[in-house]
């Protein structure tokens, strides 16, 4: 089969359109939410989404449009529960995220019959994304990311030291809440690319990827992008040739990025800087 | 008439519900350079923390240029170099200038954009802290006296009108921090730039400081820095020899 071919298919055009735009999203806050040590948030987040998705199901509504409220409103609950119960971070999200799976677990019990479309939930399909789920992921991708554009000297402000921010008169509740909502809609949407369980790879590898080889906050957040869009991609594509699971192709091709990154950082320092 | 920076009024202040600070009551002037003291845990930092309107008070009143600390807006008048970042990053992958430019966003309004404009700022900055060459490092492949001049330099990248120093020159060598506290003497002489600096090093105060607040939870001595090298309080708190050492040296 050749590219012109394979590119040809409705179904691939419509995973490559929005698998991009997703990705580019997810790597954009993951730059962020690593470097605030705010990684969990997107697994927990995730939790949170199975426990919407299930209830979408029980509803016999569609998940995301069950789910988009839901996970907003509870990525806020985490941060309210951080800050009036004293919790750290990731003991608020752990109550919230069990809870969760706890209430998705028992809604698929009492509903038996689902189980099927919540297992392709948790694993992702994106090769049977519908268009108006094309339209969806770009509308909302586009949004939140002008979002992040609007806020990025806040963000990148409270990232380096929350509390300097502060001294700078920025809102810091404010600009975490807008945070933890655009995570809240990046991992409902990242679903049906990765799936629920591989969420957070999403936001953390192209991220930790970057890392490795950043010379300034904006060039991290580019090579963010170009390694997740190129890895969705790859991922569509290797799945469907080698007929593999296209969540978890992605996710490898995110790590093996990673670790080119990484070993290329290390033989520069091997080589005392001089690429 | 002297116009006051800073009021504190009968300040009840701490943290986690546990008192720190009881009943303190002081004034700095415009112009003012003074020198905050005191042992370990005797509340240096969450006085500063509470005249930044970090913690609100749990009792009395803290103005700042005219406003209470909490309600205060005009940031950009305020430069603040904290005793260490709360959730610094080492890999955090931010160039030296990205870091700087931070530091204008407090007198830029929705949505605060670092345009050309800001460069000049930016690159003042950076010259006065003499780390213009390392504009496009990143910060965490910085030493640590390299990164704590970044750090002044976003203080500084305003020109503020009350500069707030933690322990501003602990990772420094001797020779930048002899440069830093020139650049501060002539931003307060000249610039009349009201200055608080914390510090364990009382010499420096002596040698920099117009005034001095020896604080224990409560004051134990604002003043001239040549009253507290008369006062008792001086050998009970630096010991028996402190008088002769330090306000010798000072004289």
């Amino acid at each position: 089969m050749d590219i012109i071919e394979f590119l040809n298919y409705g179904f691939i055009q419509r995973a490559i359109i929005a698998g991009s735009f997703i990705a580019a999203l997810c790597s954009t806050l993951g730059i962020f939410l690593i470097l605030r040590r705010l990684s969990l948030i997107g697994d927990g987040l995730a939790h949170v989404t199975f426990g919407s998705v299930a209830l979408g199901l029980f509803l016999r509504t569609h998940p995301i449009y069950i789910s988009i409220p839901i996970v907003m409103s509870l990525s806020l609950g985490i941060l309210k529960l951080m800050e009036r119960a004293k919790l750290h971070g990731d003991t608020a999200i752990g109550i919230v995220s069990s809870v969760s799976i706890a209430a998705g677990i028992l809604l698929a019990s009492i509903a038996g019959g689902f189980n099927i479309d919540l297992f392709s939930y948790l694993f992702g399909n994106i090769l049977a994304i519908s268009t108006g789920e094309v339209f969806i992921s770009i509308a909302l991708s586009i949004i939140v990311i002008l979002i992040i554009s609007f806020y990025y000297h806040e963000l990148l402000s409270i990232t380096f030291d929350e509390e300097s921010a502060r001294i700078s008169g920025i809102k810091t509740k404010k600009i975490n809440a807008v945070l933890v909502l655009s995570t809240a809609v990046t991992v409902v949407l990242a679903m049906r690319v990765v799936g629920i369980m591989l969420i957070s790879s999403l936001l953390i590898l192209p991220a930790a990827t970057a890392l490795q080889l950043a010379t300034g906050f904006k060039n991290a957040m580019m090579i963010s992008v170009f390694a997740s869009i190129v890895s969705v991609i790859s991922g569509i594509s290797v799945s469907f040739l080698l007929n593999l699971p296209t969540g978890a192709s992605i996710v490898i091709i995110n790590f093996l990025f990673f670790i080119a990154a990484f070993m290329y950082k290390r033989l520069i320092a091997s080589n005392g800087g001089q690429s | 008439m002297p116009v006051d920076i800073i009021s504190v009024e009968k300040l009840h202040s701490g943290y986690n519900s546990s008192k720190v600070l009881n009943d303190v009551t002081f004034n700095i002037t415009k112009g003012d350079y003074v020198g905050l003291v005191g042992p370990n845990g005797s509340g240096k930092t969450t006085l500063i923390k509470t005249i930044l309107g970090l913690f609100e008070p749990m009792e009395g009143n803290v103005s700042i240029f005219g406003e209470r600390s909490w309600e205060f807006k005009d940031w950009h008048k305020v430069g603040y170099l904290p005793q260490k970042l709360v959730s610094f990053n080492p890999h955090f992958p931010a160039t030296v200038k990205e870091i700087v430019a931070l530091g204008l966003l407090s007198k830029k309004a929705f949505p605060r954009k670092i345009d050309r404009n800001d460069e000049m700022a930016i690159n003042k900055a950076l010259d006065l802290m003499d780390i213009s060459d390392l504009k496009d490092k990143l910060i965490g492949e910085l030493s640590g006296g390299q990164g704590q001049r970044v750090l002044l330099a976003k203080a500084l990248v305003n020109e503020p009108d009350l500069l707030i120093l933690d322990e501003p020159v602990t990772a420094l060598d001797p020779e930048t921090r002899e440069r830093f506290f020139n650049i501060l003497e002539e931003l307060n002489q000249v610039n009349k730039v009201t200055i608080i600096l914390v510090t364990h090093d009382i010499g420096t105060i002596g040698k920099y400081a117009s005034k001095l607040l020896y604080l224990d939870k409560k004051i134990i001595f604002y003043g001239s820095f040549e009253d507290f090298c008369g006062s008792d309080h001086m050998t009970r708190y630096f010991g028996k020899f402190s008088q002769h050492i330090i306000c010798h040296r000072h004289n």
